[in-house]
């Protein structure tokens, strides 16, 4: 089990990537482009090694690296996967190949220092879902903040500064309040270590008063929800999304927003579950408010790029909705949502992006019948359109569907109420499609647009085939998560107490997962 | 009388810093003009030696001259950073003198006995013995900030400084008188048997309390907060490195070995004014450092932010201060100390290299497009401004995660909650700098200033300790914890 240092190396080749790109002279751009692609393509088949390694149905932590880093307090260099952060690394290498091809010729100043920045981002982003010590969690998650500013205010559109501090200055207010969250419970624990920590609360070796451990889930969860972002912390996202170049939203939505989802996952739920289920309520009621304020005004948005910014406020409730309605189905079909999101929305921003390159405008009035100029670019774009509205057989269909069977088993009137976003998505998406492709070419500049160059195909592609992929063979997916993800549900039962709780938790353990995991054998 | 010759190892650093500043002055009439520059391989020795003198004392620990000193890892630890200042001051220095034309030799000479100065009040356990320290290091500090005799911001600077440290050091000395009147001893180890024995009675209170508001004033903390940024403004830019690191590291040496030794069992008197003077100086610093569009001034306000931080932990030491914890807290002070020193060295450095001659370029919006001009120079200046704002892998980080620590260890959930809020309205006015130096375009063409020699040691340095803080914070903060045990 123990992968000699696999997991360090993903973490790190990509800021050994963008150390290297230092000794190349800024005037040769291709080789940098070079450099940062075979970089982050090398670092996908590094993270293809980690799955063919991975053991499913094992719920423990694999290919666990430990090392004393810090002697006082007691820090860890302590990484391992499981089922919950081995997709999101896969989905963190896989997009990032996908946004350095996307900025290969739109980004044009800086070239060197932008890639830099991008995989020193896809450092730290790993590092967040690989880290299981507390302190270096907040490391890396602090870390990532400061390249991703760079991205958004360097090479973002007309408001990037503005854009960039809300965002950075956002996410400080939640991470501080996490770090003395995090402190404190060293305090009450003794370690840093998130296994050593867990262990000790969940056998009642620690005890934590219901205040203490409000107060606790308060500040974790606050620092997850503006990440996420829960309505209505959301208020960075759109500015945030818009200002970015096409990669940095690509990353942003398809990485970043799942770190908040990944730690309710990882902290929230299993740390405090008294309190995640005393909070449940509201913050479904949250969640809820987001999918369908988020859709609607996705819908009323002139600029696709803000329209797209708010689809994910939309979906990114569903995987809120999904993690809070404690029932393996919901938290395996959040999980599932999370990554098909990260594909699907990447792959929006990536085809608005390729718009932008030829418009440079966003607003869709501008466009218009764009079937006739782009035919093959106007099909690959329906084509990730309809997995983001949840079309079966398509990767968003399967999230969406297991939050909702699972939610609907726990709740059924959450369940009712987020089904409406699926249809409100339909709308504004297909709307938006409609008034963007269709028709006749309404402004003369679009008549001799180019369709999609063949880089610009290679990336669509790739993403359409990991689309339809995800949609057809989810058993493969999973088969791997299954195991944590009933674990979260079984580091919610406590020793002691609860008792009153515990029939209600433990019910859904006894239901199986929607889709069997034998279908794929 | 010849003091015992251990007495004499246990004060080598003091020795070594006065014999070479003297050394310097001696030499500087005979030194032809055009040669003056030179003056600075006898300072850089001595800045050199006396820092490494410090194995003399830590080979000897013990009470010197009969208790009025007391050399212990406090003590050394102190010695270390104040050294590293005085190395770091001259190397920085030399080229500045030149281009300013300033006279070299005196400013050598002051720096050397201001050094001497804070080594003392790092080792100080009596009472006067701290206060001659703190005069030695002041009033070479107050000649210091208006050494650009031409430059009225100079002299204002300095008159400034020197009007209200003199009443900083007034209060002080009264502060001294009365607790002497009180318990009719100034060492720090009887003051702490009598207030142990119940002599505290309301004049040992009112000593305390004006020691505390001449230190305040030293340390630049609220209330007594307000002359920082003039003077930090007006004095030679690398008089404002020297300013905000070392003597504010032995204005809080001399401060905790006055509350943690000689007033720990009085606590409850002081934790309140502590914990206020915190929140307010926190409050202070950072909401005016978010107007400020002079960078020189907008770092006098921070480092003002810094110091409520400090006191921040200080209080968690003030919650318990005999027990074992405590420790935590004082060995936090002093991490952070370390971690201050450098990323704010470095940043006034880097300040004063951009300014150019006669410093003038230190508007903020001056900076505009720096990183295209100079890239290095703003990825220096954006390592130190993240370590200021406390982002992970720098120095700055560990320190208020060790602060933060203490804190929360001592339950002190509201100041906790204040720092905080703190943190992320200090971000706010870092981070302009770097959209200024990086996200917009640039207005105005600078002739780029090439970086000496010794500025560019002094950069690497600082920007390499603070990434190696910032990363293996494991041996200091050994030694930090050493040095809060030995205290005690």
């Amino acid at each position: 089990m123990q992968g000699p240092l696999l997991l360090t190396v993903i973490t790190f080749l990509p800021l050994a990537g963008a150390l290297a790109l230092l000794i190349l002279r800024r005037e040769d751009r291709l080789w940098i482009r070079r450099l940062a692609l075979t970089t982050a393509l090398a670092e996908l088949g590094l993270s293809l090694l980690l799955l063919r390694g991975f053991l499913p149905g094992v719920a423990a932590y694999q290919f666990e690296e430990y090392r004393s880093w810090i002697a006082t307090p007691p820090i860890h260099y302590h990484l391992g996967v499981d089922g919950i952060s081995l997709f999101l690394v896969l989905l963190t290498t896989f997009l990032t190949p996908l946004a350095v091809l996307a900025s290969w010729r739109s980004i044009t100043s800086r070239v060197r220092e932008f890639f830099l920045m991008l995989l020193v981002l896809e450092t730290g982003m790993i590092g967040v879902f690989l880290a299981l010590d507390l302190f270096l969690f907040f490391v890396f998650w602090e870390v990532m903040l400061v390249p991703m500013y760079f991205l958004i205010g360097i090479w973002g559109h007309e408001r990037r500064i503005y854009a960039a501090l809300k965002f950075v200055l956002y996410t400080m207010a939640g991470s501080v309040l996490m770090l003395v969250g995090i402190l404190w419970l060293y305090n009450l624990t003794g370690t840093f270590d998130l296994p050593v920590m867990q262990a000790l609360l969940q056998t009642g070796q620690v005890l934590l008063n219901t205040r203490t451990e409000m107060l606790l889930f308060g500040a974790f969860f606050l620092a997850f929800a503006i990440k996420v972002p829960l309505f209505p912390l959301h208020t960075w996202l759109p500015d945030a999304h818009v200002e970015a170049p096409t990669a940095g939203s690509v990353v942003l939505a398809g990485v970043l927003l799942k770190m908040g989802a990944y730690g309710m996952l990882r902290f929230c739920l299993p740390l405090f579950p008294e309190a995640s289920h005393r909070l449940a309520p509201y913050i479904a009621v949250l969640a809820i408010i987001g999918i369908i304020y988020g859709a609607l005004v996705a819908m009323v948005q002139p600029d696709l790029k803000k329209l797209v910014a708010y689809s994910s406020v939309s979906h990114l409730g569903f995987v809120v909705l999904g993690i809070f309605a404690f029932n393996a189905t919901s938290i395996q079909g959040a999980l599932y949502q999370m990554l098909s999101h990260g594909v699907s929305t990447g792959a929006l921003f990536l085809a608005v992006g390729m718009l932008y390159d030829r418009r440079h405008t966003h607003l869709i009035r501008e466009f218009g019948g764009l079937a006739t100029p782009m035919p093959v670019f106007s099909a690959l774009f329906l084509f990730v359109c309809l997995s983001s509205l949840g079309l079966p057989m398509l990767n968003g269909f399967v999230g969406e569907f297991l939050i909702l069977l699972g939610t609907f088993q726990q709740h059924a009137r959450w369940a009712v109420w987020a089904a409406t976003g699926v249809i409100l998505s339909a709308v504004y998406l297909l709307w938006a499609y409609q008034r963007v492709i269709y028709g006749d070419v309404t402004s003369e500049n679009n008549r001799a647009l180019p369709d999609a160059t063949r880089r610009e195909r290679i990336i669509l592609f790739t993403a359409a085939a990991v689309i339809l992929w995800m949609g057809i063979a989810s058993p493969m997916f999973t088969r791997r998560m299954e195991a944590s993800t009933q674990n979260v549900l079984k580091q919610m039962q406590r020793s002691t107490a609860y008792e009153a709780r515990d029939s209600r938790g433990a019910a859904p353990r006894a239901i199986q997962p929607a889709i069997p995991s034998a279908g794929e054998r | 009388m010849v003091p015992p010759i251990d007495d004499l190892y246990r004060l080598a650093p003091e020795l070594v810093f006065c014999g070479f500043g003297m050394l310097v002055m001696l030499l500087e009439p005979f030194v032809s003009a055009a040669r003056k520059k030179w003056l600075s391989v006898p300072a850089l020795a001595g800045a050199v030696l006396g820092l490494a003198a410090t194995a003399l004392p830590a080979a000897h620990p013990g009470a010197a001259y009969y208790g009025l000193l007391r050399i212990d890892t406090f003590s050394i630890f102190l010695h270390l950073i104040v050294g590293a200042v005085a190395v770091l001051v001259v190397l920085s220095s030399a080229d500045y003198l030149e281009r300013e034309k300033l006279p070299p030799g005196e400013f050598y000479a002051l720096v050397l006995f201001a050094t001497a100065g804070m080594g003392i009040m790092a080792s100080a356990q009596e009472l006067m013995t701290g206060f001659i320290g703190l005069e030695i290091s002041s009033i070479a500090s107050y000649v210091l900030a208006g050494y650009r005799r031409d430059s009225p911001r100079s002299n204002e600077s300095a008159m400034k400084y020197f009007l209200l440290g003199s009443f900083a050091t007034a209060f002080f000395l009264y502060g001294i008188a009365m607790a002497y009147g009180a318990t009719g001893t100034t060492n720090l180890e009887s003051l702490r048997n009598a207030v142990a024995q119940g002599h505290a009675g309301g004049l040992l209170t009112l000593g305390l309390g004006l020691m505390l508001v001449g230190l305040a004033f030293k340390v630049a903390t609220a209330p007594f907060q307000v002359w920082t940024p003039d003077v930090y403004e007006g004095a030679p830019a690398p008089v404002t490195a020297l300013l905000a690191s070392g003597p504010k590291a032995a204005a809080f040496a001399l401060l905790m070995r006055i509350l943690f030794v000689g007033f720990t069992a009085s606590s409850g008197a002081w934790f309140w004014v502590v914990w206020i003077s915190a929140a307010l100086t926190m409050f202070a610093g950072n909401l005016a450092a978010l107007v400020q569009t002079n960078v020189k001034r907008m770092l006098a306000y921070s480092s003002i932010a810094h110091a409520g931080y400090i006191l921040v932990a200080i209080a968690a030491v003030g919650t318990m201060p005999d027990d074992a914890q405590s420790v935590a807290g004082i060995a936090a002070v002093l991490f952070y100390l370390a971690t201050y020193v450098l990323m704010k060295f470095g940043a006034f450095t880097m300040v004063s290299q951009l300014g150019g001659p006669g410093e003038r370029r230190l508007d903020i919006n001056g900076y505009a497009g720096l990183s295209q001009e100079q890239p290095w120079a703003a990825a220096c200046l954006s390592l130190y401004l993240l370590s200021l704002l406390g982002l992970p892998v720098t120095a700055g980080f560990l320190g208020k995660f060790y602060v933060f620590k203490a804190a929360v260890n001592s339950n002190l959930l509201w100041l906790v909650i204040l720092m905080a809020v703190n943190s992320v309205v200090a971000a706010y006015y870092y981070l302009r700098v770097i959209v200024v130096m990086y996200m917009r375009e640039p207005q105005q063409e600078w002739t780029p200033q090439p970086v000496p020699r010794g500025v560019a040691l002094v950069l690497l340095l600082t920007a390499a300790g603070t990434l190696y803080l910032g990363l293996f914070p494991g041996k200091v903060m050994q030694l930090a914890i050493q040095s809060a045990l030995s205290l005690r």
